[in-house]
């Protein structure tokens, strides 16, 4: 019999995760890849047709196993705390992936680029219905920053109390500060229910 | 104490048959409450390694610190499914301990250490 001490449950610190949701090619790897300090994770899931999670089985048909790869980076808080950040998968038929990211998350990132605005409604649909505290960050390439904030915001349909920023998910200062952000608006948000 | 329990792969199935002849066939993890940002670590009173099978070993010499479920199944290059069910081989054997408390929404005083742990980096 192999006892565990008390010692040993003090070192396993608390995990706390954000995700990065968006539409495919809005950036979300190379954001996860800029504020990471390992370089982005891939991990996969195997789903068989054993695997009761898919909820939608068009397209897979026919099909004994499909796998959906979710790309993942850390960054550690301090000894006790570890911050993970979870890019969602890209095909928007592996909804139950998002809801184990999205559980329990401190909130989510939804990158939007300019010139394909309808293919972030799905994840703002999510996370509004979920009331998962979330922040629109407009992911600026290279010089496809096409509209202002308030365009943005507009088109999107988005509550006045939902933050919108400009960012280049490339570059660490700027996904950082989307990254405060979005914690200072769950601060806000859980200040708000209290 | 588990018992050695003899496992076996066939080399011409394949990748797709592989990971579950690592776990003999078991997509279920005895330990349920594994979700992708559990933490685990391996138990500095781990027992006798010698009877574990070489994915087990190699999960242990990764949780020398503490790693997510994630991040060890990603380093095993293994899907998630696989790594549950082995981890849950482990905990059973009390040689890996794990951070027993399901996700849960941060609350204030842990937003801010993130907040501060953010702006640090």
């Amino acid at each position: 019999m192999v006892f565990v001490g008390s010692d040993d449950q003090l070192t396993v610190p608390t995990a706390v995760k954000i995700v990065i949701a968006g539409g495919f090619g809005t950036g979300k790897t190379t954001m996860v890849g800029s504020v990471s300090e390992i370089a982005p994770l891939r991990t996969e899931e195997l789903l068989t047709e054993a695997g009761v999670h898919v909820d939608d089985l068009a397209g897979i048909e026919g099909k004994d196993t499909t796998t959906v790869a979710l790309d993942f980076g850390r960054i550690t808080i301090n000894t006790k705390v570890v911050l993970y950040l979870f890019g969602t998968p890209g095909q928007n038929r592996f909804w139950f992936m998002w809801d184990e990211l999205a559980t329990g998350a401190i909130g989510a990132v939804v990158l939007v680029d300019t010139r394909r605005l309808d293919s972030s409604f799905p994840s703002i649909d999510f996370f509004e219905h979920r009331g998962i505290p979330f922040v629109v960050a407009v992911n600026c390439f290279d010089g496809a920053q096409l509209y202002t904030v308030d365009e943005v915001r507009h088109a999107l349909d988005l509550d006045d109390s939902i933050p919108v920023v400009l960012c280049d998910a490339r570059d660490r200062e700027s996904s950082k500060a989307v990254l405060v952000g979005l914690i200072q608006h769950s601060m806000n948000r859980l200040e708000a229910a209290v | 104490m588990t018992a050695r329990e003899d496992w076996w792969y066939d080399e011409a199935a394949g990748p797709l048959v592989r990971p579950y002849a690592m776990v003999r066939g078991r997509t279920r993890p005895n330990a349920p409450d594994l979700h992708l940002v559990t933490q685990v670590r391996a138990s500095s009173f781990a027992s006798d390694q010698t009877s574990l099978t070489v994915e087990h070993r190699e999960i242990m010499a990764l949780c020398a610190r503490p790693l997510s479920v994630a991040e060890v199944a990603a380093y095993l290059d293994v899907p998630l499914v696989v790594v549950k069910v082995l981890l849950s081989d482990l905990i059973e054997r009390g040689d890996v301990i794990v951070q027993n408390s399901p996700p849960q929404i941060p609350d204030r005083d842990l937003l801010q250490a993130v907040l501060d742990g953010v702006r640090g980096i």
